[in-house]
């Protein structure tokens, strides 16, 4: 079976009202009809599947990709920081973005997101070109992101962060906001499926607090929540773990997943191996701003280039990668 | 030394001109500042620019378009465009002039930035270029635009008001300042109540969290500068009004750090922390002022220690060095508590 | 900058993008310190004064000759003579400008007066009003200075644009020059603590004043006459300002990097001090300009018949130059000026290397500080000796490092001899009464095309 021709069963299968291009409208009128948390047509198991006959190779093609960068260049000054010649990232899986530390995987990550500018390269998000798109625009086409130094607005309540989150609101414009009967409708829904996702995130005894007063984890938690007000169709997460206390890992790992099981692909930059051998789905690896390696997780420890590019950097023996892969 | 005209004073800074002319321009910066975390020092433009925008109008654009392409405009009508122009046309263009090349940047560009535009301004309207001349009249500044307000007046003029504080224009003038005031402050408590204050509010606290959930910084961070600048614009042109004349001087970038004084002494970010703020520094340095002139009259303070001319630089003083200890101890301004503080949150 | 490289590479660094330094709790003392001490100088400056001036009783009646040279630069007209007439028309005094261009005559007693002007004597200027020429009903009251005005137009002289074009270049050089020794301090105070400090500029007023002091106030001599030269009183402007510098930095800017102070924060204190120093100066010496006694004028020296400089301007040229080359060796050679950039370049990288960044910090307020109250001296020397001169200054200051890339030490020194040259050349367009507009709009336009600065490193911030 050719690529393409997987690739169009597996549409067939799974996106049964979706054309080839499901365009910007399309997709916004399926994300109204999600109302169970579950993004239509994506179904994660068909997803994962699918990657069993992908090669484990750098810039190998996936049956559906969701995001493709092509050829991604950024510099710094004389340093190339990143240069990635083909990536996709499959859609309804989760991906783990790893490599050495400097190995440029945030500065990737920013790239991918329009946080940053490449220098020349390509990249398409599920359909679109994202070249010429301001950051805040992609949220719109569904793709959002976490930081790595968490971004929760600390002088803010919990539930107001999470308002915020809700795309296409009335009331975010200069005319209608002095006038409240035109958003106080809206508002509500808002406000209701906030409280949902607190629940579901076991943050609503925070509900009114400022959220500078929690926790890491919960800040953490919080921004996942509120990423997921977007009602986003890709998660990009830059490392979840870190500064986690290791009492909530469980809790968030489960959420990673359950974000999966809702249809939604995750991409994540991680350093916790443990992490990514547990739920990842892909792996991806990069080193000196270059993807040296694909896989599946278990394939990744076995990888000589991935080997010597841990020992290059931490001048440790081959068990000591073992032990940290 | 005569208390009654120290008291008198006193109450004229806490609900006179001075108060609404700074509690409008520091409405506006709060929106700047404490809400989208702005850092305008330019405020004495936009305040300058509601003055020039309807003295302009009334008594140099106007009369010239008449005179050019044979018009026939009267005063009230020039009045009335003034004040479109005054309090929307130009506050926009200088909105834009420092918001399109900072927005994008650190924080402290756009400071550079306001202080620079305050500067051009001063320069350009003080210049005595004839063909700047004409429309601007240099330092000695425009007049004669102020008369379709004051004929407005019901009250007479050769009495006074309000327990003899203020005269008929006076108390005019204060009167539809203090609605003007209470409209602004009515706006500004919808508009931070409302998701556009939430998304301004995210972008003080992190612009990048906010471009991540889809707002768009920039457009937000222009639409605070112009709608602060407005309000600045309203009192700057309260303050023309109230003085009859607009000069370069009564917008000096000094008059912008009285608007700061009052903010952070309200405690920036909090809706009637600019009313509060301006009303106390109007009263304490009303207070302070008359006292210490009185004082140096009354020989009370000798000569050798300060003249009646360095009073009012040792107002200036005071309110530096105010300033200076405020951002320093007491960010969250007199009546505000630390958890939700603005100045303190970088 | 390296430091936003490496965020974005995807290190951690904390510190200086979010707070200067890390919150240390219960230190109260320190800022209840810094608190009284304020109270105390309040206080000080208020007992000091130094502005009385003695009035002696008697009627004078003077002023001051003042006009624009082509580059729109303002001087003093220097031998106009004047003569004083009484109501009946006895002359009672004469008088001619000195190169101050302020002349003065001392009256018999209050009354009516009228005072006329020798137009030959006009140095090639045009009264703007001839018909107010003699001004008749000049009012002396008893005891007092009367002041008489006579405005002049600009000078009749021609001149090519081309010949002018380059005697603007080089008093661009020389502006720049200046500009630049101030403007290194703000630049690196900038690299290395993250604060633009809005107060910078009040510290190039206080070393012009404080050489004013030393060279024309007090001319103390004890030690000889040495003492009263300009030379010693800039040695103590600079002395002073490196002082004040460090002063500042230990009682203001440290602790408030110790209590973990927002750059916010910080910056609205710059703010909140400049307005306070500023209005000090004013009231200690009020508004008036002050002039060092010696260089009024100056021998003036032709070029190849291309431009003139004054003596004055040929050393201000020539030793600048020579202050910033020594500045940029000090910053490329010596272990504290590498240190110095290491710190502005990247405060983590640099404090894990090894490198006391408290002490580099230290050394970068004395320093800059030093720098700046030399180059108030100078600027002082070419223009006038003000309390808002330093305020005026930082704008220029702000351009030309804004201009250069903000928090390099060399892109400040480019950048401020460009600005300095973009604003004398401007003048070649625009009025000379607007040539400071010329460089805060390329100011404006460098912040939308290179937002970086030329030599700054290409970030995106935002």
């Amino acid at each position: 079976m050719t690529g393409n021709d997987f690739d169009d069963e597996l549409k067939d299968a799974l996106i049964p009202d979706a054309g080839p291009h499901a365009g910007p409208a399309t997709h916004s009128s399926d994300m109204s009809v999600i109302t169970s948390d579950k993004i239509a047509g994506v179904d994660p198991q068909a997803a994962r599947a699918a990657l069993a006959d992908v090669p484990w190779e750098p810039g190998a093609k996936k049956p559906d990709p969701i995001l493709v960068a092509d050829h991604v260049v950024r510099r710094f000054g004389g340093l190339t920081a990143v240069d990635a010649d083909h990536v996709e990232i499959q859609r309804g899986v989760i991906t783990a973005l790893i490599g050495p530390n400097g190995a440029g995987k945030t500065t990737f990550f920013n790239l991918l997101t329009n946080f940053d500018t490449p220098d020349e390269g390509t990249r398409v998000f599920d359909g679109h070109n994202i070249d010429k798109v301001p950051a805040h625009k992609i949220a719109n086409y569904g793709m959002v992101r976490t930081f790595q130094l968490t971004k929760a607005l600390s002088k803010m309540t919990v539930i107001e962060n999470m308002k915020l989150g809700a795309t296409g609101q009335k009331g975010e414009s200069l005319w209608r906001s002095v006038l409240p009967f035109m958003w106080k409708n809206q508002e509500r829904e808002i406000e209701a499926r906030a409280d949902a996702l607190l629940d579901r995130f076991k943050l609503s005894h925070m509900r009114d607090e400022f959220a500078g007063t929690m926790s890491g984890g919960q800040r953490k938690l919080l921004e996942m929540a509120r990423a997921l007000m977007v009602e986003p169709s890709m998660v990009m997460l830059d490392e979840p773990m870190a500064g986690v206390n290791p009492a909530l890992t469980q809790s968030l790992l489960g959420h990673v997943t359950g974000l999966r099981d809702a249809g939604m692909t995750v991409l994540f930059v991680e350093h916790d191996m443990d992490m990514v051998q547990e739920i990842s789905d892909w792996v991806i690896v990069m080193a000196e701003g270059r993807i040296i390696a694909e896989g599946p997780p278990a394939s990744i420890g076995q990888n000589q280039a991935v080997v010597d590019a841990y020992l290059g950097t931490h001048h440790h023996s081959a068990l000591d990668l073992e032990a940290e892969l | 030394m005569d208390w009654g005209s120290i008291i008198e004073s006193l109450f004229r800074g806490l609900i006179g001109e001075s108060f609404i002319v700074f509690a409008l321009a520091a409405i506006g910066l709060n929106l700047h500042f404490g809400y989208t975390g702005l850092l305008n020092f330019g405020q004495a433009v936009f305040m300058a620019a509601g003055a020039y925008g309807l003295a302009m109008m009334v008594a140099t654009i106007g009369p010239a378009a008449n005179r050019n392409f044979g018009w026939d405009l009267s005063e009230s009508t020039l009045f009335w465009l003034g004040i479109f122009v005054g309090v929307v046309v130009f506050p926009v263009v200088f909105a834009l002039i420092m918001g399109i090349p900072t927005l994008r940047l650190r924080a402290d560009y756009l400071a550079i930035v306001t202080i620079a535009v305050a500067e051009i301004f001063r320069i350009v309207v003080r210049s005595p270029t004839p063909s700047i001349k004409k429309w601007t009249n240099s330092s000695d500044g425009l007049t004669g635009f102020s008369g379709t307000f004051y004929d407005m007046s019901p009250f007479s003029t050769q009495d006074r008001y309000l327990f003899n504080l203020f005269t008929g224009n006076q108390m005019f003038l204060v009167i539809v300042g203090w609605g003007v005031l209470a409209i602004g402050a009515t706006i500004c408590w919808l508009l931070i109540r409302s998701p556009w204050g939430r998304v301004l509010k995210a972008i003080r606290e992190d612009e990048d969290a906010a471009r991540s959930l889809g707002k768009n910084a920039y457009s937000y961070k222009m639409q605070a500068l112009i709608l602060g600048g407005v309000f600045g614009a309203v009192g700057g042109m309260i303050r023309a009004i109230g003085f009859s004349v607009a000069q370069p001087d009564n917008f000096i970038t000094d008059v912008t750090f009285f608007v700061w004084v009052a903010l952070i002494l309200g405690g920036a970010g909090k809706v009637l922390a600019p009313i509060v703020g301006a009303s106390l520094v109007y009263g304490l340095l009303n207070f302070s002022d008359t006292f210490l002139r009185e004082g140096v009259a009354a020989e009370v303070i000798p000569e050798s220690i300060m003249t009646g001319t360095q009073v009012g630089q040792v107002r200036f003083m005071l309110m530096g060095l105010g300033l200076a200890l405020l951002a320093a101890f007491r960010p969250q301004g007199i009546f505000g508590n630390k958890e939700e503080m603005a100045l303190d949150d970088r | 900058m390296i430091s936003v490289l490496l965020r974005s590479l995807g290190e951690p660094s904390n510190g200086r993008a979010t707070h200067i330094s890390h919150q240390r709790p219960g230190r109260r003392p320190t800022w209840l310190t810094t608190l009284l001490g304020f109270v105390a100088a309040f206080v000080a400056i208020l007992a000091v004064n130094g502005t009385a001036m003695a009035q002696n009783g008697e009627e004078t009646v003077g002023g001051t000759m003042r006009a624009k040279d082509a580059a729109g630069e303002k001087i003093f007209v220097e031998g106009v003579e004047f003569s004083v007439v009484d109501v009946d028309g006895n002359e009672v005094g004469t008088a001619t400008t000195d190169a101050e261009g302020v002349w003065l005559v001392e009256l018999p007693g209050p009354g009516v007066y009228s005072v006329l002007l020798d137009t030959e004597t006009l140095q090639g200027f045009e009264l703007r009003n001839p018909d107010k020429n003699p001004l008749t009903g000049v009012e002396v009251q008893p005891s007092t200075n009367k002041n008489t005005l006579f405005p002049l137009g600009e000078r009749v002289v021609g001149e090519s644009n081309s010949i002018r074009a380059v005697q603007l270049f080089v008093d661009g050089i020389k502006l720049g020059m200046i500009i630049a020794m101030c403007a290194i301090g703000l630049s690196l105070i900038y690299g290395t603590t993250g604060l633009t400090n809005f107060a910078h500029g009040e510290m190039v007023t206080f070393g012009a004043m404080t050489a004013f002091v030393f060279h024309v106030t007090w001319q103390i001599d004890f030690l000889g006459t040495w003492m009263t030269s300009l030379a010693f009183g800039a040695v103590m402007a600079v002395l002073f300002a490196g002082i004040a510098g460090g002063l500042f930095n230990r009682f203001v800017w440290k602790p408030l990097r110790n209590r973990g102070a927002s750059l916010i924060s910080a910056l609205v204190v710059s703010i909140g001090l400049s307005i306070f120093f500023r209005y000090v100066f004013l009231y200690q010496f009020g508004g008036r300009a002050g002039f060092y006694r010696d260089y009024r004028i100056g021998q003036q020296v032709e070029f190849f018949g291309l431009f003139t400089m004054l003596r004055k301007d040929i050393f201000i040229v020539v030793f600048s130059a020579l202050v910033l080359v020594g500045i940029g060796a000090a910053l490329s050679r010596t272990r504290v000026g590498k240190a110095m950039r290491a710190v502005s370049d990247n405060r983590d990288l640099a404090e894990s290397s090894g490198i006391d960044v408290e002490q580099v910090i230290r050394y970068v307020w004395i320093v800059g500080s030093a720098l700046a109250g030399l180059g108030g001296v100078l600027f002082g020397l070419t223009e006038n000796i003000n309390w808002e001169m330093g305020f005026r200054l930082l704008l220029l200051m702000f351009a030309g490092v804004t201009l250069g890339g903000l928090g390099t030490a060399y892109g400040a020194l480019l950048g401020s001899i460009i600005a300095g040259v973009f604003i004398q050349m401007s003048t070649l367009i625009i009025p000379g009464d607007m040539k400071n507009v010329g460089a805060l709009m390329a100011l404006i336009i460098i912040l939308l095309v290179r937002p970086q600065g030329l030599l700054g490193r290409a970030e995106r911030i935002g």
